[in-house]
């Protein structure tokens, strides 16, 4: 299971540096954003706002349904598709590739945007960076989940529109968790049960991917 | 020479449609055989039933010894190799690449990369990405991983389409030599092809069922 992760990892990383999707398409799009939300504010309330942390993890959102679409859509091609099967890969092995390709190009985008929420958002950077492993943990379960849910709808001709109505739902919980670590770290407040809340829920995702992903790829 | 597929009124029914109506087939290994059919006539969901990429709803179903309605599906499909026409792998990768990942997820040797994709005369495009290919060097690309993996049975889906006369000849050529080597090919066309001297049975489809065997 292992090898068949870090060799599906290793082809969608090299897939990314070759296509710059994340790159020249997802990553400018979420720096955007997230510029226009700091507009939105404006100068003076958003250096006394505490919504950063919500924005930011509105903008991650976007960007990581963006990359599930674009990480399903490597494989959806017909012909692709058919050869890739006779491969025999493990399900749980390209599960846990697919989510740990997704991972890492995340985690670099979200180090982008908490840079753009420092600029824009006038985020504490020492409070921001303390906020870090917490991101990452989201970052985590969001691809987990995302991963599982691309799956899902895959085989649908509306993948693009359905995944976030059926994603969403399950990503809420994750992203109010960290939303309130976030500012737990920056504004102060209670943290642990939050990151409880997280760990659970990663390894709960971890479980089910594992576990269902060969039934989604198989439907 | 024992069977290397035996359907019986075997059922394939997608969204409530089906694809494949109670066909009843045995094929002996190390044989070619062509399946011929009008567009929609069932050739490559007969293909994907045999390959185990689309599960058989009623009948029955052995393929290299593996019995499809127990659910070994994915056994199955480590037996065949697939050459479809709309290209095979991915578009962003280069046939190098391409190769690669299919031999490390199949335990196969890397280092015969280089001689097969000699062989299908695209050693000059190795570090070319799939999607820069032409129609009929994709095909070749995906005939290199056919020679390299060397696998039990061989489906493939309308290999013809859009390729030119030397095409034609090399394709017949390694169809030729996986037959000689104790492979089952099977090959579907809409089109009428003549593979020369190799020995082949015609099948011809409609409606999702075998009407004709020759």
């Amino acid at each position: 299971m292992i090898r068949i992760a870090l060799l599906v990892a290793r082809k969608d990383l090299r897939i990314e540096m070759h296509s710059r999707v994340l790159t020249w398409q997802v990553l400018p799009f979420g720096v955007m954003a997230l510029l226009l939300c700091g507009l939105a504010l404006g100068p003076t309330a958003a250096g006394h706002s505490h919504a950063a942390p919500g924005l930011f993890y509105i903008v991650i959102t976007l960007m990581v349904l963006l990359m599930i679409n674009r990480s399903t859509a490597i494989e959806s091609n017909r012909g692709t598709r058919s050869s890739v099967a006779t491969l025999g890969l493990d399900p749980s092995g390209v599960f846990l590739g697919k989510a740990a390709a997704l991972v890492v190009e995340m985690w670099l985008a979200s180090a982008v945007l908490l840079v753009g929420t420092v600029l824009f958002l006038h985020v504490d950077r020492a409070k921001t960076l303390s906020a870090l492993p917490s991101i990452a943990v989201v970052v985590v379960a969001l691809s987990l989940a995302g991963t599982l849910y691309g799956a899902l709808t895959s085989s649908n001709s509306g993948s693009a529109t359905l995944l976030p109505i059926l994603a969403l739902p399950a990503f809420a919980p994750l992203l109010i968790a960290g939303e309130r670590a976030y500012s737990a770290v920056a504004y102060g407040g209670n943290l642990k049960v939050w990151w409880g809340l997280l760990l659970v829920s990663t390894v709960a995702y971890l479980i089910l991917g594992i576990l269902l992903y060969a039934v989604m790829e198989e439907s | 020479m024992r069977d290397s597929v035996h359907l019986l009124d075997a059922v394939v029914v997608a969204n409530g449609f089906p694809l494949i109506s109670g066909t009843t087939l045995s094929i002996e290994q190390g044989t070619v055989t062509v399946i011929k059919g009008a567009n929609g006539a069932g050739k490559t969901s007969l293909l994907q039933l045999i390959g185990g990429l689309v599960p058989l709803s009623h009948g029955e179903g052995v393929v290299a010894g593996i019995d499809l309605s127990r659910q070994n599906r994915r056994e199955v499909r480590r037996r065949v190799g697939w050459l479809g026409h709309e290209g095979s792998f991915y578009e962003d990768l280069t046939v190098a690449e391409n190769l690669a990942f299919a031999c490390a997820a199949m335990s196969v040797n890397p280092l015969e990369i280089p001689q097969v994709l000699e062989r299908v005369d695209l050693l000059h495009r190795i570090d070319t990405r799939a999607k820069d290919l032409s129609a009929g060097q994709r095909r070749r690309v995906g005939i290199a991983w056919l020679l390299l993996r060397r696998p039990e049975i061989w489906l493939m889906d309308e290999p013809y389409a859009s390729i030119d006369a030397q095409g034609r000849a090399f394709l017949e050529e390694v169809i030729g030599d996986a037959s000689r080597a104790g492979a089952t090919v099977l090959v579907s066309s809409h089109d009428e092809i003549d593979l020369g001297k190799q020995k082949y049975r015609t099948i011809t489809m409609a409606g999702g069922r075998v009407v004709r065997s020759t």
